[in-house]
């Protein structure tokens, strides 16, 4: 078996969970200039409504196709979490629209501890089981082990991330989105209803949040209200990498984290002989992070102002 | 509402508090005494704190209802329960407050990373703990007089593991991770020695936290080393997605663990994966213990299925409410002088304790996990 290569296919899908994550922070960020730190809870939201949707479909019909159960899961998920970023837009942060740039990031922070601890009343505080609906097939690839699962949540991703590429590239709203992040009073000017805009952005961002949760908890197995902090620190971090505000840069800093984390948490006891473990997995992201600020603020991607949106 | 109606109202308030305080103070006729019960109650290992909790509450609540009585008056025990997250950080804040509070003796904390911090704040305070479930070796090797535990310790829990992969399990090549708490790399270092002296190979060594669910990295460096068996020092929040994630990458090597698996929690995270694990627990599978079944009766009924270490939380309050007795006298350092002289004959069998604070009667069980549930291999003494 070839390990270079499972590693390589290990972190491209975690990658690519990260990467939709990672968009949210960055659409938002473009247009905004505001990181909404309560994100990675979102995608907690969406992995536990879908997990409460999907014992109850289990509990009605237990003969269902895993995967309808699984969409069924989704199509409650997605909606609910769309929903509740335009609620926490509406009442989180619109009031602070004027507000020195340090109260909305506090904000974020209070909204997250508030959604963490809501979930963790709601749904307690348990490690939930998630069933196996997602075929559980077993591939060889170049050596390595591929599960269907596995290429779910891969090809899943990339169809979200370039359907969200048309959108802002190709649509009205997008080429709305584009001007308000470029300039948010000269594109009211032009006649675009930003608050139309940075609603319809947080819709957007929390939907593929649910998303992510959904996916990352099936490929896991488990959910857990403290599941959303590491995943969006890390999503966070990615958005950095890419250039925070740029499309294409959270998409590909998110698969290019996800790579770096299994590499290097794959290689490094080996590479350093036993001195530094695999327990310093987290680091590699953070490094990374403090790497990108120092030698490249803007990130891999971050130059093409023009592309923010 | 004018400024005399306020006054009044204050003072009245004033009363009431002091009232109150009143009925609290020793001296009335029904003497309090405050024990206090350590473990997390929230975080991922709940399940597991609100277990130990639930075993210390039944004890106090079956002492209270019998009846106590010390020096002449009669008393009654009070848990103050408390919530240290699996932290070591906040293990020592949670101690400090409940020596504040006045506690005679601490039941806990749970893990060997809270235990061991906290200690030294009850050596300090000159008052008596006594963990449930605390496993790693050096809590009772720091030489502190006030610290005991009911269970095996990690020594001979990882000794005991490690010679029945090696012998039993004929495993040659081995894998080692741990999650880095002070329970799961010292039951992984007492493992390690265990499985090299019978003549085990260990080929890989690698580490993951308390908090992680993803190990497809390490477990695919440990597959490049065709290990026959991967031994996980850890608890089930990491070991079920483990199992999980082992069979995706197909790796077919046998996943053992210590007593952080052998819970019902594990068997539900790993699913269908769980199947053919092996985990071990100190002391004897709780329909074995001499008292188990009629526990398991009571503990049910009130608080649902036992996790795991409730028994020996139950233990642990009537082994210190006994030296009490003895004593006389819920004072600290006279129930100190008792606890040594311990012999009691517990829910998890006989409870004598050695010069350190461990306990003598360190067996322990061996469970394989089939078709969800875990199922007794054999005990080890």
């Amino acid at each position: 078996m070839d390990i270079f290569t499972q590693q390589l296919i290990n972190g491209l899908v975690v990658g690519s969970v990260y990467a939709l994550v990672a968009l949210g922070y960055t659409m938002v960020y473009g247009i905004l200039e505001l990181i909404n730190f309560a994100h990675g809870e979102v995608t907690m939201i969406g992995a536990m409504v879908a997990l409460m949707v999907i014992g109850a479909l289990l509990g009605v019909a237990p003969d269902m196709p895993g995967l309808m159960v699984f969409a069924g899961g989704l199509l409650v998920a997605v909606p609910a979490c769309m929903a509740l970023g335009f609620a926490i837009e509406k009442i989180a942060y619109r009031p602070l629209r004027h507000a020195p740039r340090l109260a909305p990031l506090i904000t974020a922070i209070g909204v997250s501890i508030v959604l963490q601890n809501l979930a963790m009343l709601i749904w307690g505080r348990q490690y939930i089981s998630f069933p196996p609906l997602l075929p559980q097939g077993r591939h060889e690839f170049l050596g390595a082990h591929v599960t269907d699962t596995q290429i779910i949540i891969f090809v899943t991703a990339l169809i979200v991330m370039a359907g969200l590429w048309l959108l802002v590239e190709r649509t009205r709203l997008g080429r709305a989105m584009r001007a308000t992040a470029q300039s948010r009073e000269v594109a009211q000017l032009m006649g675009v209803n930003v608050d139309r805009v940075i609603a319809a952005t947080f819709i957007i961002g929390s939907g593929l949040a649910a998303l992510a949760g959904v996916l990352v908890s099936a490929y896991y197995g488990l959910a857990h209200y403290y599941m959303g902090f590491m995943l969006g620190l890390k999503a966070f971090s990615a958005a950095v990498l890419g250039g925070i505000g740029n499309i294409a840069g959270a998409m590909l800093g998110g698969l290019l984290l996800g790579v770096i984390e299994a590499l290097g948490a794959g290689y490094i006891g080996d590479l350093t002989g036993g001195f530094l473990g695999s327990h310093y997995q987290d680091v590699f992201a953070f490094f990374v992070l403090i790497l990108v600020l120092v030698l490249r603020p803007s990130g891999l991607l971050g130059e093409r102002v023009a592309n923010r949106a | 509402m004018n400024l005399s109606k306020l006054a009044l109202s204050l003072v009245a308030l004033a009363c009431a508090g002091l009232l109150a305080a009143c009925g609290e103070k020793p001296g009335g006729s029904g003497d309090v005494i405050r024990i206090g019960s350590v473990s997390p109650l929230t975080g991922p290992q709940t399940h597991i704190g609100k277990d130990n909790e639930n075993g210390a509450r039944l004890a106090v609540d079956e002492i209270n209802a019998k009846g106590l009585e010390l020096g002449g008056k009669k008393v009654k025990l009070e848990l103050l329960s408390e919530d240290d997250q699996a932290e070591p950080k906040t293990a020592t804040i949670v101690a400090q407050k409940l020596v504040d509070a006045g506690v005679v003796a601490v039941i806990g904390h749970l893990n060997s990373g809270t235990t061991i911090p906290a200690s030294k704040i009850y050596l300090d305070a000159g008052i008596p703990q006594i963990s449930p479930s605390a496993t790693a070796v050096k809590y009772t090797a720091q030489g502190y007089k006030t610290a005991y535990r009911v269970m095996a310790n990690d020594a001979q829990q990882g000794k005991a593991l490690g010679q029945y992969a090696v012998t039993k399990l004929s495993a040659k090549k081995i894998a080692v991770i741990d999650d880095r708490t002070a329970y799961g790399q010292g039951l992984a270092d007492e493992f390690e020695k265990a499985a090299k002296t019978a003549g085990g190979e260990i080929v890989a060594r690698e580490y993951t936290d308390d908090r992680k669910t993803d190990f497809t990295a390490i477990l695919t460096t440990i597959k490049g080393k065709t290990p026959d068996l991967i031994f996980f020092g850890g608890m089930d929040p990491q070991g079920g997605p483990m199992a999980q994630q082992m069979k995706r990458l197909g790796l077919t090597a046998k996943l053992l663990g210590g007593d952080g698996l052998q819970n019902i929690n594990f068997l539900k995270l790993a699913g269908a994966d769980a199947e053919g694990v092996i985990a071990s627990s100190p002391g004897l599978p709780i329909d074995a213990m001499p008292g188990g079944a009629d526990f398991r009766k009571r503990f049910e009924a009130r608080f649902g299925p036992i996790q795991v270490y409730a028994p020996y939380a139950y233990d642990a309050v009537n082994v210190l409410a006994e030296a009490m007795k003895r004593a006389n006298s819920a004072e600290p350092a006279k129930v100190l002088a008792e606890l040594p002289k311990t012999s009691h004959q517990g829910v998890t069998g006989p409870v004598t304790f050695d010069a350190k604070g461990d306990t003598m009667a360190g067996a322990v069980t061996l469970y394989e996990a089939r078709g969800g549930a875990w199922v007794v291999l054999e005990t080890v003494k």
